[in-house]
């Protein structure tokens, strides 16, 4: 209200461009905020990280060792703890997002698929903290004594597949985390793919109806092929936010720095690393310099796939 | 050009649609695939209700009973003694608080830069908004050991103020994004009125285009509030967590995040309670803000 008030007499007023040049170079410095932001987190990881890689090498992504009683660090067991979460959460999310997406555009009525809409909405603003806790208490008990029992009975006796199944049912590990990681991004997934789909040109979709196609074909199709770049942006956004969740993964992963084909097996990512073992670390010890390095190799594999991401998603968007 | 494409495929209909219904193997086939089509997509969208319900559920049954009035007005305290989480409120509203405060201004001017400068500097705005996208999806723990290397190694020690600049470059990007959005569907005539009326462009844009989108810029700000208040990663080397009252910005200061984060792994029964506690309340907050953000938000779209 003040402000309005104030503003007729100062229309007038001598110091127009002056004002003008002001207030361009206050946004161009919060632009340039942004800017530094991004910059001095990969600057100041590399810095913290250079004693890791000064005292370990390139070797450092590769070794397995995380051992800090004899000082040997390395950062292959959660980084592919982290990618392995990470593509189990791709591997069960994208059918579910799809399937969503699908149903609430052509499926549901308009009404009803807003109100699912916008619970599944719901799900991405429930804090990942929250997800963990509900892992703990729900899903890692489940997979405890129903599912990974009875798929070591099974599956794990297949020959080679079974690998992948065997090993003590103790609920934590790499599947749990993966299975609670999809439930997570879902929702982020299944925007993307609703926009996508919502702004398919009816025409297309009501002509292959004309002609007699079934829903599933014009799905398979229409919509498909139209919306496949966007799709992809879509599911590496969600890769990108798979990489780099913490708090959920760190109450179901099992935290167990080792490498195992078996799905079951506790292990780490390098987010949960960081979250338990940072505050244990001393200032400047090759410790704390090592899991600066994991987190500027975290920071590397996501920033290269939300990169992607966002590229994939342009092209489509300039495109349209 | 979609148009064209399209045209002569529908104009073939009559005589392509009787030939396919003519099938009768291939057409019992065909939507037998569609029937079970349709139910995954059913039993997808139904699975992840599920998930929601049950989250809620366990929330709700656990959490319920510790919603005392001694919560509220207790400080942590050791297991066995009826503490409460009073600390912890109080501090996640203060950080959260600061982070807004110093993340929204940031986040709006960003926001203004990428919508109305267009004309001035293109290229260097896509990158911006490119980086802006970015910073919106970075693993957020990694923003905490950022605020961590240039905050709280330098003053040598962690503090309630470390922990907001940590949450304030959460919510930066989340404010940017809206911002721009909404200032783009400011209408051009509305610009030129204000230029034609003599103003110059800084008082147009914050006077005019602002105010007539400032509905939506505030619904970006809950946004971008609903979402820090939740994050615990951030939080850990940062502010820390205290177990005593305190609300000077430059100590250590408890959250709800991080003390649920402490309490939940605990092996006190009364600290678990806590916990769940906590949780029910930070996520019922979270939501309502969601509801009420979305409820808005579709009063006028129509």
């Amino acid at each position: 209200m003040e402000r309005s008030a104030t503003s007729p007499s100062a229309l007038t007023g001598a110091a127009k461009g002056n004002g003008d040049a002001v207030f361009a170079a206050i946004v161009r410095c919060s632009a340039a905020l942004i800017l530094l932001g991004l910059g001095g987190m990969v600057a100041v990881m590399a810095w913290g990280a250079r004693g890791a890689f000064a005292r370990f090498g390139p070797g450092f992504v590769f070794d397995k060792a995380w051992n800090p009683v004899t000082q040997h660090f390395g950062a292959a067991a959660p980084m592919f703890g982290t990618v392995i979460t990470a593509l189990l959460a791709i591997v069960l999310a994208v059918p579910l997002a799809f399937g969503i997406a699908v149903w609430l555009t052509e499926i549901a009525s308009a009404r009803i698929a807003g109100i699912i809409g916008t619970l599944i909405q719901l799900l991405a603003a429930v804090p990942s903290i929250i997800f963990g806790m509900w892992g703990f208490a729900v899903l890692v008990p489940f997979m405890a004594h129903y599912v990974e029992p009875l798929a070591s009975h099974t599956l794990g006796r297949v020959p080679g597949l079974g690998t992948l199944f065997r090993g003590a049912p103790y609920g934590t590990g790499f599947l749990t985390g993966g299975m609670i990681l999809a439930v997570m991004i879902t929702p982020f997934i299944c925007a993307v793919m609703r926009d996508v789909f919502l702004s398919i040109p009816a025409v297309l979709k009501e002509s292959a109806y004309g002609l007699g196609m079934t829903r599933w074909e014009v799905v398979r199709r229409i919509i498909l092929p139209w919306s496949r770049s966007s799709v992809v942006g879509g599911v590496m956004l969600g890769l990108g936010r798979a990489l780099g969740e913490t708090m959920a993964i760190t109450f179901v992963i099992g935290n167990a720095n080792h490498i195992g084909w078996s799905l079951f097996s506790p292990g780490n990512t390098i987010a949960s690393l960081i979250a338990l073992e940072f505050p244990e670390s001393a200032v400047g010890s090759l410790k704390f310099s090592s899991l600066m390095a994991a987190g500027f190799l975290l920071m590397l594999i996501s920033l290269g796939t939300l990169v992607c991401s966002r590229l994939l998603l342009r092209t489509k968007a300039a495109g349209r | 050009m979609t148009m064209h494409t399209t045209t002569p495929a529908a104009q073939a209909a009559p005589c392509a649609g009787a030939r396919w219904q003519g099938n009768g193997v291939s057409d019992i086939r065909r939507r037998m695939v569609d029937r079970v089509a349709t139910a995954l997509c059913w039993a997808a969208t139904v699975l992840v209700l599920l998930m929601l319900f049950s989250i809620l559920f366990v929330l709700v049954r656990n959490g319920v009973g510790g919603l005392r009035w001694v919560t509220f007005v207790h400080v942590t305290l050791p297991p066995g003694q009826a503490g409460g989480l009073a600390n912890a409120i109080v501090g996640s509203l203060i950080q959260t608080g600061l982070a807004v405060l110093i993340g929204a201004p940031v986040g709006l001017l960003v926001g203004i830069y990428l919508a109305e400068f267009t004309a001035t500097d293109g290229k260097l705005i896509n990158f911006v908004r490119f980086v802006s996208d970015l910073l919106l999806s970075a693993p957020s723990i990694l923003v905490g050991l950022f605020i961590y290397m240039i905050v709280v190694v330098p003053s040598g020690h962690f503090s309630g103020i470390a922990g907001a600049l940590a949450l304030s470059m959460l919510v930066v990007p989340v404010v940017v994004r809206t911002t721009e959005d909404m200032l783009r569907l400011v209408p051009l005539a509305m610009r030129e009125a204000a230029i034609a009326l003599g103003a110059p462009r800084w008082r147009m844009i914050l006077f005019v285009c602002l105010r007539a989108a400032r509905e939506g810029v505030a619904t970006g700000i809950l946004l971008a509030l609903a979402r820090v208040s939740g994050e615990t990663a951030p939080l850990l080397f940062t502010s820390l967590g205290n177990m005593n009252w305190s609300i000077a910005p430059g100590k250590p200061m408890a959250s709800l995040p991080v003390t649920i984060y402490q309490y939940a792994g605990a092996a006190y029964a009364d600290w678990t309670a806590l916990a769940w506690t906590g949780a029910l309340l930070i996520t019922t907050g979270i939501l309502m803000i969601n509801i009420t953000v979305r409820l808005g938000l579709g009063r006028n779209r129509k």
